[in-house]
């Protein structure tokens, strides 16, 4: 894993994205990818609240880096993180009462998110403010487009949807056990060893 | 509210809506710390406590002390409960992470970073606001962030077992580590959808 000074502001952007990809990859955040991935636009207003308050936090915590003491930071961390969750989660009630309501407990959930703890952490505790924002962008895409890719298998073969339209020439009976909480898991840990797969036969500069 | 309620809550948590299988709570520790059996069972013991204890003060501080104040001043406090709320988790986990330091040297050095993680332990908050969102008095609070402790020790006990037996299997190169862990996470679930017919 490459240090956050390494590179570019783009490559940081991309790291997050794909070699460095928080859930397919370091494996963080399990519990929203698991739970709202049921469809498509779940995951996808999931991944854009998260990723409003990952970008936001870096931020902060970035510019807030020189007076933060070692032993207060997890504190000022979750403090900063709880803030902006809440100025999420009122934009989502005002904006989208019908989704916000389905994800329920899951935004505020956002708070205790490993992702972002961890780029406050590893990234904007010790970047200048326009890197840690370029992180936290690369990693709210990752962490949208790795939810984006599991709500649309689990949607398609689940309901035989996307986006709520009905898929052409779906003629299979749809597999209830995708949309159930049981589906969540074994979709994850499919697409978990098809993408060590695919990292496995990359060539060994492209791994992070 | 009879006995039967708190009963239907009791066994609808632990056992049907577990935490774990069922709503994606505290998968993270489920995931880390279940590789082998007596850490899992210490982990599941520490989170039944932390999860009661904080389910209990965050229901005292939402309608003890937020309500009334919010009534006083005229305004609706209900934006400071995310903040109290993680406030109360962090300091539980300090309480246990003393305790278990101060009696259990052995268990707390095994435990290393996943003791303090506790805090963004996604079962613990999510208990509280659970316990918020759906209006529970306080005796069916207590109940609910029991059970669901209980639960929690349940599942990450049994996939311990599981995953103590996997380490003798030959399991295909990419799936190694973390592909195994869920797919088996997912036969559990299925087994555990089966407590669903207890529930009329």
């Amino acid at each position: 894993m490459s240090t956050p000074e390494a590179g570019g502001d783009l490559a940081r952007f991309r790291a997050g994205v794909w070699s460095e990809n928080p859930v397919l990859v370091q494996l963080l955040g399990m519990c929203p990818t698991l739970a709202v991935t049921n469809s498509l636009e779940n995951a996808l207003v999931m991944g854009a609240a998260a990723s409003f308050v990952v970008v936001c936090s870096n931020l902060v915590i970035s510019l807030l880096r020189s007076w933060i003491r070692p032993h207060l930071r997890i504190l000022v961390f979750t403090l900063t993180i709880a803030s902006f969750v809440t100025l999420a989660d009122r934009i989502l009630q005002a904006c989208l009462w019908d989704v916000s309501q389905k994800l329920g407990a899951f935004v505020p959930l956002i708070i205790v998110n490993c992702i972002i703890i961890a780029r406050a952490e590893v990234c904007a505790l010790r970047s200048r403010p326009l890197r840690a924002v370029a992180d936290g962008l690369g990693v709210g895409l990752g962490f949208t487009l790795a939810l984006a890719l599991l709500g649309a298998v689990r949607e398609v073969l689940g309901s035989r949807t996307l986006l709520g339209i009905p898929v052409p020439g779906a003629g299979f009976e749809p597999w209830i056990v995708m949309v159930l909480p049981a589906g969540a898991f074994l979709t994850l840990g499919a697409v978990i060893g098809v993408v060590n797969h695919l990292r496995g036969r990359a060539p060994k500069g492209a791994i992070g | 509210m009879t006995l039967e309620t708190l009963i239907a809550i009791f066994i609808g948590t632990a056992l049907v809506n577990n935490l774990v299988l069922a709503m994606f709570l505290g998968i993270c520790p489920f995931l880390g710390v279940s590789r082998r059996l007596d850490m899992a069972f210490g982990m599941g013991c520490a989170v039944t406590f932390v999860i009661t204890l904080s389910g209990m003060l965050t229901w005292i501080i939402t309608h003890g002390i937020l309500g009334p104040l919010g009534g006083a001043l005229a305004v609706d406090l209900s934006f400071l409960k995310y903040l109290l709320f993680i406030a109360v988790i962090a300091s539980m986990v300090q309480l246990v992470e003393m305790y278990v330091k101060r009696f259990f040297p052995a268990l707390h050095s095994a435990f290393g970073v996943f003791l303090p993680l506790i805090t963004t332990n996604c079962a613990i908050l999510g208990t509280c606001l659970l316990i918020d969102l759906r209006g529970y008095s306080l005796l069916e609070a207590l109940t609910f962030s029991f059970a669901g402790g209980l639960g929690f020790a349940l599942a990450i006990t049994i996939m311990a077992g599981i995953r103590e037996h996997l380490t003798l299997c030959d399991v295909p190169e990419p799936l190694r580590g973390p592909g195994i862990t869920l797919l088996v996470a997912g036969i559990l679930a299925l087994a555990f959808m089966g407590f669903a017919g207890m529930m009329r």
